[in-house]
């Protein structure tokens, strides 16, 4: 398993947001972590990477991360799109891609890795000088994931990518998570949109009020009733 | 002589200083929304370090830019070393502390800093020694010395200097990205302490040359000099946006023209005698050419706080700043 977590549990104050959860995430597999909201999805993601106060194990390519500065995250392959998308908004597009090959020293081969990313989003091209806050939501989105790929990433979390965005550009972000994870980026994507997340998975939990409740096979999971009528809308009858 | 363009160029010399010495308030509070009230016993500290060595060495002969210089490679590093120092203990350990705490901690800095310089150099003014010989130009009826000349060209390359850094370099980019979101950054592989601490050193080396700059300026230099210049810098800081870096250049340059004006002219505008109505009542005062000045140039340094309170009452985000409310 590339990432293990077990036992995690988060605390803000006297309030348990995350419970206890296990989940894994095998090299070069897509899974999802799906919820409403207020799930703890969110407050989980952070605590991998040490953003919150964590209790339990996480494991990343065998190596506990227990004590790890989040600096050095980036540097072994791990990487996270938070939610809101973080781009620097008055940072130019190209300083934005900059930051994300900020932990790595091979020069020639970053400017190689920008002009990919240049061509897999064109807009970004066009809008290299702007600054970041000048952007579309979609258009950050794509920022925020064209930057974390400027680090190389091994394992990338993605948190909420759908949020806030129009549903043609739900659409594109999406293709786009599809085609990284085709490249063999492993991806841990945290999503609302439980439908379209699941499609795009090969595994999924369930998670609600600070637990995992289902832990399953993504098409398992889009036929499981409970699934379809709590996450898709759908009635179960 | 021409008063208005006189004033003019001592301002723009006295600005540039302020400039010099706001950007270090501007960066810190840009990173860590922290108001470094120390900074100003930086600068007194550069100025003190560097008349100490140039003390020692005038008697040498040395030519003169070379003494000064070296007074200046002794002053950045001890600053640095002070801006670190206080950085490490007096402001990261209340990183996550409520806004109050490392302010106050800030204040505790400055007064400590203060008496510490005044047991290691005494309460004495300590003079500048004679070593640079003041020349006097004359440009359109004004003069301009060029220890003037030199300070304003010293400002302009170290701004200049610093905008490269910040806007052209990796470590500049992590900076204004820390300053932005540091939790992000921190994603990004950026150890957010090391930038933190970068900016307080560049920062504190900022405020060596500017004391060495004021120091020469005036030609003393006294423990207790860093508080109002710090306050002033502080507020040229404010005035020009705090927490954007071309905003304390511009209120720095701002400020020292707007006083400077206002030293050079409140006496000529609070002389009573001036307005009829009131010459007529005080006819004893003002017979035979005689004046009833309210306030002389002493005064001097009030403008830069009317600015500043000015500033605050109309413009809190400043000149340049754009999103001051959120934070402050």
């Amino acid at each position: 398993m590339l990432l293990e977590v077990q036992g995690l549990e988060v605390h803000y104050g006297g309030i348990r947001a995350v419970k206890g959860i296990d989940l894994a995430v095998a090299e070069g597999e897509l899974v999802c972590l799906i919820g409403a909201n207020g799930a703890g999805k969110t407050s989980a993601l952070k605590a991998i990477c040490g953003l919150h106060a964590r209790r339990g194990r996480v494991t990343y390519a065998g190596q506990a991360l227990e004590g790890l500065p989040v600096f050095e995250l980036p540097r072994r392959g791990l990487v996270m799109v938070p939610e809101g998308r973080g781009v620097f908004a008055q940072l130019t597009v190209a300083e934005n891609l900059a930051m994300g090959a900020y932990a790595r020293s091979d020069t020639e081969e970053i400017a190689g890795d920008l002009a990919r990313q240049y061509a897999s989003f064109p807009r970004l091209k066009e809008r290299r000088h702007q600054t970041a806050g000048t952007l579309s939501g979609g258009e950050q989105q794509m920022l925020a994931i064209g930057r974390a790929l400027m680090s190389r990433p091994k394992l990338l979390l993605l948190d909420e990518p759908s949020m806030g965005l129009a549903p043609l550009m739900v659409a594109k972000i999406f293709d786009i998570v599809r085609e990284v994870a085709a490249r063999g980026v492993t991806i841990l994507l945290v999503e609302q949109n439980a439908k379209l997340a699941l499609e795009l998975a090969h595994r999924g939990y369930v998670m609600e009020s600070g637990s995992i409740t289902l832990a399953d096979g993504a098409k398992e999971l889009l036929a499981n009733p409970k699934v379809r009528e709590a996450y898709l809308g759908e009635d179960a009858g | 002589m021409d008063i208005f363009l006189q004033q003019v160029i001592n301002g723009l010399t006295l600005g540039a200083v302020y400039a010099v010495v706001a950007l270090g308030y501007t960066m810190v509070y840009g990173i860590i929304q922290l108001i470094n009230f120390a900074h100003g016993e930086v600068v007194m500290i550069g100025a003190m370090v560097a008349f100490t060595v140039i003390g020692v060495l005038a008697p040498y002969g040395w030519p003169p830019l070379l003494v000064v210089l070296i007074g200046v490679a002794c002053a950045i590093p001890a600053c640095m070393l002070v801006g670190f120092t206080v950085e490490r203990f007096a402001y990261r350990p209340l990183r996550r502390a409520p806004r109050l705490a490392p302010l106050i901690s800030a204040i505790g800095v400055s007064i400590i800093l203060q008496h510490l310089a005044m047991l290691i150099w005494s309460r004495n003014v300590m003079s500048f020694p004679q070593i640079i010989e003041s020349r006097t130009y004359i440009v359109f009826g004004a003069a301009i010395t060029n220890v003037q000349i030199a300070i304003l060209a010293i400002c302009v390359l170290v701004m200049a200097g610093l905008a490269l850094l910040v806007y052209r370099t990796r470590l500049g980019t992590a900076m204004r990205a820390t300053a932005q979101n540091p939790q992000v950054a921190g994603l990004m592989g950026v150890d957010i302490n090391r930038v933190i601490a970068s900016t307080f050193g560049i920062g504190a080396a900022l405020a060596a040359i500017a004391g060495v700059m004021v120091g020469t300026y005036y030609g003393i230099a006294q423990y207790t000099m860093g508080s109002i210049l710090g306050l002033k810098a502080f507020a040229a800081a404010v005035l020009g946006g705090i927490g954007n870096i071309p905003g304390a250049m511009l209120g720095g340059v701002l400020l020292g023209i707007v006083e400077a004006l206002g030293a050079g002219y409140i006496g000529d505008l609070t002389n009573l005698c001036r307005y009829d109505w009131l010459a007529s009542l005080l006819s004893e005062r003002c017979a035979n050419g005689g004046h009833f000045i309210l306030f002389g140039s002493n005064y001097q340094d009030v403008f830069a706080f009317v600015v500043l309170i000015l500033v605050l009452v109309f413009r809190p985000s400043g000149l340049l700043g754009e999103r001051v409310g959120d934070r402050a």
